[in-house]
C-alpha cells in the first residue's frame, strides 16, 4: 500500500473527513435534528401476540383524545403486497409484506398507525385502542416450521415469490458441482458437523426514523434514515401509490446502519399519514422498536461434511443449510447463497461442491441484511469443520486452510454459478495477498510459539485459533452506481452520487477519488450524496459496493470531465490537446504556456465558447474482487466459571489499495467488534410466546471498552486493476471470521468445540463440568 | 413549573412539565448535539456535562438541574477552532457515523480535566458507558490518550 500509494496525490492518503468537523461539533446533522414545523408524531400500535387474526379494532376512545390527528388500520389503508427489502429491481424477495394487514406474525407486527400533535397523546391514543385477535398457534423456531401440520404463516391468496407457501418455506437453493457422494467415498478422511448461529441485533445507535411533508408543489418529501434512498423511493412509490416523479427521499448523516437500515422499514408509516392529512409526519422508533421490529440477522444453521485425502487435500464440501428469516422474508434467498457464494471459493481446489437448503419462515422478527451478509454463518461452520479436519489430520489447521485456499491467478466454479437470487459471473483472482495477510497475523499472534500449549494462568487456561474469509466487491452485473461532477468557476467541482455515506466515509474517498483524477486539492470536491432529486442514481450503501462500484462511476466521471477541460482548454490556449497536462489545478503545454482551472472555467461561463463542463457515469462491475482477510483471536478460559477473555484480536485485509489507510482500518476495526460481540456477548433470547426479551442495551450486550484485551488490525500491500486506483471494498469483511477464529481458540484452549455460537460462559461452563464427570 | 438553565454559558429561563427529561428539553432549545439513541441510560449517547460531571440527559430530569452549569459540545469548540479532543477524533478516525461522538468528546473532556494523563486503562474505564458501534473503539481510545498530550502542552491555551 506505501509504495503503490506515493504515485498518488489523494488517494492512499489518511485523509480527514469531510464531513468530519460537523460531526465532532455536534452540528445538526442527522434526521431528528431537521425541526419540521407542525410535524405531526406517529406511533404504531404493535402486536402483543406472535401469531393472531385481527377480529376487531377499536379507535373510538382514541380518536377522541385532544391532539389525536389520525389512527389508521388494515381498514383505511389500501392492501398491497411488497417487500422491504432495498435491493435492485425486481427485488430477489417474495412480496410477503402489507403496510397493515388484518393479520399479525411477530410481537410487534404493526396493527395501527397513530398521528397526533404531542408524543403524550400518541402515547395515550396507543393505550385506548381496544383490539380484540383470535389467537394462532405460533411457529418459534426453524425445525417447527418445516413440520407436517404446522401453522402457515403466510396463508394469504395475495402474496408472491414465496418458495413453497403450505410449508413456510420462503425460499430455497440448491448447487452441485461434480459429485460430492462419489467423491467422499474416494477420501482418506470424511467429517460430518452440525454448526449454528443465532441472531444478531445491528444495535445502530440512531434508531430507524424519518420526517415526512409535502412541498409546495405537493410533491412528498421524505427524510429519512436509510442506506438506499433510491430503493426507498421505488418502494414507497409501491405502497402509497404515487409516482416516482412526485416523490423526492433525502438522505442526511445516517447514524449507522450495518444492513439495518437496507430495508424500508419506518418511512411508509410517516408517509401514509403525510397523505392521509396533508400534514408533516415524523416517526422515530424507540430502542425496543429497532431491536424487535426492525430487522434481525437471519438465524443459520448447517449440516457440513468435508473430506479430504491423507495429505490434507480437501476434496469435497457439502453444506446443508437451515435459515430463520423470521416473519417476513425480504433478503431470504440472497442472504443463504451469500452465506455460501462468498465463503465456498476460498477451498477452491476441492473436486465436488454440494450446496442447499431452505429458509424458512417463523413467528419471529423479520431478518434482513446484515453486515456480512450470510457470509459470517456459513463461514462459521466451514472454518471451523476445517479446523476439526485438522486435528483429525493431525495437523496444523492453519497449515490445512492455507494448503487449500484460493491465491491470485485462481478461480473457482461457484463465482459463476451463486450469485445473488440468480447466477453470477466468472472471475479470476486478480489480485489476493491471502498469504501476506497469513504471515503477518501468524508473526503478530504468535501462532507457532502458542498453539497447542494450553498454557495456564490460575484457573484460566490460554489458546490461539484462525480463520480466513472472503467477501466481495459489489454484486457484479446488477449493482449500479453514477456520479455526476460540474465544475464551478473557482476551479472547484460539485461530485454528486448517488452513493450513500451512512459513517463509513464514502463521501470522502469518493472525492479522494476525483481528486486525483482532476489533479485538484480535495478541498476542491464538494460531495452532496443520496438526494433522489439531484443525485444521480446508486443502489446504496450495500454488498460491499461503494468503494469498488461508486468508486469506479466517480473515476469514470472525473475522466470525463478532464477530457473536456484539455479539449476546452487546447482552444483556448490554440495548442494540439496531446502537448497538454493537467496537474496542480492548471493546464500546461509543453511549451510553458498555461491556464488555470479557475481562469478555464470562468471563461467558458462567462465570455468564451460559453458552456458547463460537467458530466456524469454510470458503473456496473464486471466481476466482484474478493477483499480476502486472516483473523487470529487469542483467548483465556476461565475454567472455574467458562468466562472467555478476548486476549488480543488479529485481523490482517487485502483490500487492494487502501483509499484512505485510516477510513479502511476503521472499518475493519469496527466490523471485527461486531464480530467479537456475536461471538461472546451478543444474544438473543425470547419468551416463550416469542417476545423478544432483550431488545434494550441492558439485556442485549453490546460489547464496551472494557470488554476485550486488544485489538489489531492492519492491511496488506495490494493492487486489484479492476478497482478505482486499485481498491476493492472493506466494509462488511472484519466480521466473518472472529467467531470461527474465537471458538477455534476456545478450542486449542480446551478441547471443547461449540458448534452452537454465541459462546456463552454458560454453555461453556457446562462443557467444562461434562468434561470433568 | 419554570426553571433557568445555564447552557454553555447562555441563560434559558423556561417553562417545564415536572416530568420532562433533560434530553428533550435540551433538543427543544436547539442543543441538537444531544442525541437520543436508548433513552434508557445505557448507551452514553445524551451525555451531557452538569457541573463539570457527565450526566445522561436522556434519564435526568430537567427540573433537577435547574440553576446548574451544564455543557453540551456546541460550547466545547471556539469559533472554527476545534477542541484538541474534537481534533484527535478526526485524526485518528474516531468518528464513523458520528451518532456517539458527542457523548464520547465531552465524557472524555471530564476525565482530562480531573486526569490530564490518563492510561489506556483510565480511558476505557472513563468511556466505558459510551457505546460505539462503528468504530470497534481502538481509534477513539487513541484520540484521547493524543488530546491529552496536546492539552498537557506548553502551547495549549
Amino acid at each position: 500500500m506505501s509504495d503503490m500509494s506515493e504515485a498518488f496525490e489523494t488517494v492512499g492518503k489518511p485523509k480527514k473527513k469531510l464531513d468530519g468537523k460537523a460531526l465532532v461539533r455536534g452540528k445538526p446533522v442527522y434526521t431528528p435534528d431537521y425541526d419540521v414545523p407542525g410535524a405531526l408524531i406517529v406511533k404504531l400500535l404493535r402486536s402483543p401476540y406472535a401469531h393472531a387474526i385481527i377480529k376487531s379494532i377499536d379507535a373510538d376512545r382514541a380518536r377522541a383524545i385532544e391532539g389525536v390527528v389520525a389512527i389508521l388500520t388494515h381498514e383505511d389503508v389500501e392492501r398491497i403486497p411488497y417487500s422491504r427489502a432495498g435491493q435492485g429491481y425486481p427485488e430477489p424477495s417474495p412480496y410477503d409484506t402489507f403496510l397493515l394487514d388484518r393479520k399479525v406474525r411477530y410481537v410487534g407486527d404493526a396493527v395501527a398507525i397513530v398521528a397526533a400533535t404531542s408524543e403524550k397523546a400518541a402515547l395515550k391514543a396507543l393505550k385506548s385502542i381496544d383490539v380484540e385477535y383470535e389467537l394462532l398457534d405460533p411457529v418459534l423456531n426453524m425445525e417447527d416450521s418445516m413440520r407436517e401440520g404446522a401453522p402457515v404463516i403466510h396463508d394469504e391468496e395475495d402474496c408472491s415469490g414465496v418458495f413453497d407457501k403450505s410449508r413456510n418455506i420462503a425460499a430455497h437453493f440448491e448447487m452441485e458441482i461434480g459429485d460430492v457422494e462419489e467423491t467422499l467415498n474416494g477420501c482418506d478422511y470424511v467429517i460430518t458437523r452440525t454448526y449454528h448461529l443465532d441472531t444478531q441485533l445491528h444495535a445502530a445507535l440512531e434508531p430507524h426514523n424519518a420526517v415526512t411533508y409535502l412541498d409546495p408543489a405537493g410533491r412528498l418529501i421524505v427524510v429519512t434514515s436509510t442506506q438506499v434512498p433510491f430503493h426507498c423511493r421505488r418502494i414507497l412509490s409501491r405502497i402509497l401509490k404515487k409516482p416516482i416523479s412526485e416523490i423526492r427521499v433525502i438522505k442526511p448523516r445516517i447514524g449507522g446502519g450495518f444492513g439495518g437500515k437496507q430495508s424500508i422499514i419506518a418511512e411508509p408509516y410517516a408517509a401514509m399519514v403525510t397523505l392521509k392529512t396533508g400534514r408533516p409526519a415524523r416517526i422515530i422508533y424507540t430502542r425496543e422498536e429497532v431491536s424487535m421490529a426492525s430487522n434481525i440477522r437471519h438465524e443459520m444453521k448447517y449440516d457440513i461434511t468435508v473430506g479430504a485425502d491423507a495429505n490434507g487435500r480437501i476434496k469435497a464440501i457439502s453444506m446443508r443449510g437451515l435459515s430463520n428469516t423470521g416473519a417476513y422474508g425480504e433478503h431470504c434467498l440472497t442472504t443463504f447463497m451469500v452465506s455460501g457464494s462468498k465463503t465456498l471459493p476460498l477451498y477452491n481446489k476441492v473436486d465436488a461442491v454440494h450446496f442447499g437448503g431452505d429458509v424458512v419462515y417463523t413467528n419471529l422478527p423479520p431478518a434482513g441484511a446484515y453486515r456480512g451478509y450470510g457470509a459470517p454463518q456459513g463461514l462459521f461452520a466451514l472454518d471451523c469443520v476445517i479446523d476439526e479436519l485438522a486435528h483429525e489430520l493431525k495437523i496444523d489447521p492453519l497449515k490445512l486452510k492455507e494448503m487449500n485456499s484460493i491465491r491470485e491467478g485462481e478461480t473457482s466454479p461457484i463465482f459463476k454459478i451463486m450469485g445473488e437470487g440468480r447466477e453470477g459471473v466468472p472471475q479470476i483472482m486478480k489480485s489476493c495477498k491471502l498469504q501476506e495477510c497469513i504471515d503477518l497475523g501468524k508473526k503478530e499472534i504468535g501462532w507457532d510459539e502458542k498453539r497447542g500449549r494450553r498454557m495456564r494462568n490460575g484457573s484460566r487456561v490460554r489458546g490461539v485459533g484462525c480463520a480466513l474469509a472472503m467477501q466481495g466487491s459489489g454484486i457484479p452485473k446488477v449493482d449500479m452506481g453514477a456520479a455526476t461532477l460540474k465544475m464551478n468557476e473557482d476551479g472547484s467541482f460539485n461530485l454528486l452520487v448517488g452513493a450513500t455515506d451512512i459513517g463509513t466515509g464514502s463521501d470522502t474517498i469518493l472525492a479522494q477519488i476525483a481528486a486525483e483524477v482532476l489533479s485538484v486539492p480535495l478541498e476542491k470536491i464538494i460531495v452532496y450524496s443520496s438526494d433522489t432529486d439531484v443525485t444521480p442514481f446508486d443502489v446504496g450503501a450495500y454488498a460491499s459496493s461503494t468503494t469498488y462500484v461508486s468508486g469506479n462511476a466517480v473515476r469514470l466521471a472525473a475522466e470525463k470531465v478532464k477530457k473536456q477541460i484539455l479539449e476546452l482548454a487546447a482552444n483556448f490556449l490554440e495548442r494540439e490537446e496531446k502537448e497538454l497536462k493537467l496537474s496542480a489545478g492548471t493546464v500546461t503545454c509543453s511549451d510553458g504556456s498555461s491556464v488555470s482551472l479557475e481562469e478555464l472555467c470562468t471563461k467558458h461561463m462567462y465570455t468564451f465558447n460559453q458552456q458547463q463542463i460537467a458530466a456524469t457515469a454510470s458503473y456496473v462491475g464486471e466481476e466482484s474482487p474478493p477483499p480476502f482477510l486472516a483473523t487470529f483471536a487469542e483467548v483465556e478460559v476461565d475454567t472455574e466459571t467458562g468466562k472467555v477473555y478476548l486476549i488480543n484480536l488479529v485481523s490482517y485485509a487485502d483490500c487492494g489499495l487502501a483509499l484512505n489507510p485510516i477510513q479502511a482500518i476503521g472499518q475493519l476495526e469496527g466490523a471485527s467488534m461486531q464480530g467479537i460481540g456475536w461471538a461472546l456477548y451478543e444474544d438473543i433470547i425470547y419468551s416463550s410466546g416469542g417476545r423478544m426479551l432483550t431488545n434494550d442495551f441492558f439485556t442485549y450486550k453490546v460489547p464496551s471498552r472494557m470488554d476485550y484485551g486488544k485489538l489489531t488490525c492492519g492491511l496488506v500491500e495490494s493492487y486489484e486493476p479492476t478497482g478505482p486506483f486499485g481498491a476493492k471494498s472493506i466494509g462488511e469483511i472484519g466480521i466473518d471470521s472472529p467467531i470461527p477464529a474465537i471458538g477455534n481458540a476456545i478450542f486449542d484452549a480446551t478441547g471443547i468445540r461449540l458448534r452452537h455460537a454465541p459462546f456463552r460462559s454458560e454453555k461453556i461452563f457446562f462443557e467444562i463440568l461434562n468434561l470433568e464427570v | 413549573m419554570k426553571i433557568t438553565l445555564d447552557v454553555n454559558g447562555n441563560l434559558h429561563e423556561i417553562n417545564i412539565d415536572p416530568g420532562d427529561y433533560l434530553l428533550e428539553v435540551l433538543r427543544d432549545l436547539g442543543y441538537k448535539s444531544v442525541r437520543r439513541s436508548c433513552h434508557s441510560a445505557s448507551c452514553g449517547t445524551c451525555t451531557v456535562l452538569v457541573g463539570g460531571k457527565p450526566v445522561l440527559s436522556c434519564s435526568t430530569f430537567a427540573a433537577s438541574v435547574d440553576g446548574q452549569r451544564i455543557e453540551t459540545v456546541e460550547g466545547l469548540s471556539q469559533g472554527e477552532k476545534l477542541h484538541p479532543i474534537q481534533e484527535a477524533i478526526l485524526e485518528e478516525g474516531g468518528a464513523q457515523c458520528g451518532y456517539c461522538i458527542p457523548g464520547i468528546v465531552l465524557t472524555g473532556e471530564a476525565l482530562l480535566r480531573e486526569n490530564p494523563d490518563p492510561s489506556d486503562e483510565d480511558i476505557k474505564l472513563a468511556l466505558n458507558g459510551n457505546i460505539c458501534r462503528c468504530t470497534g473503539y481502538e481509534s477513539q481510545n487513541r484520540a484521547i490518550k493524543k488530546a491529552a498530550e496536546v492539552m498537557r502542552g506548553d502551547d495549549y491555551e
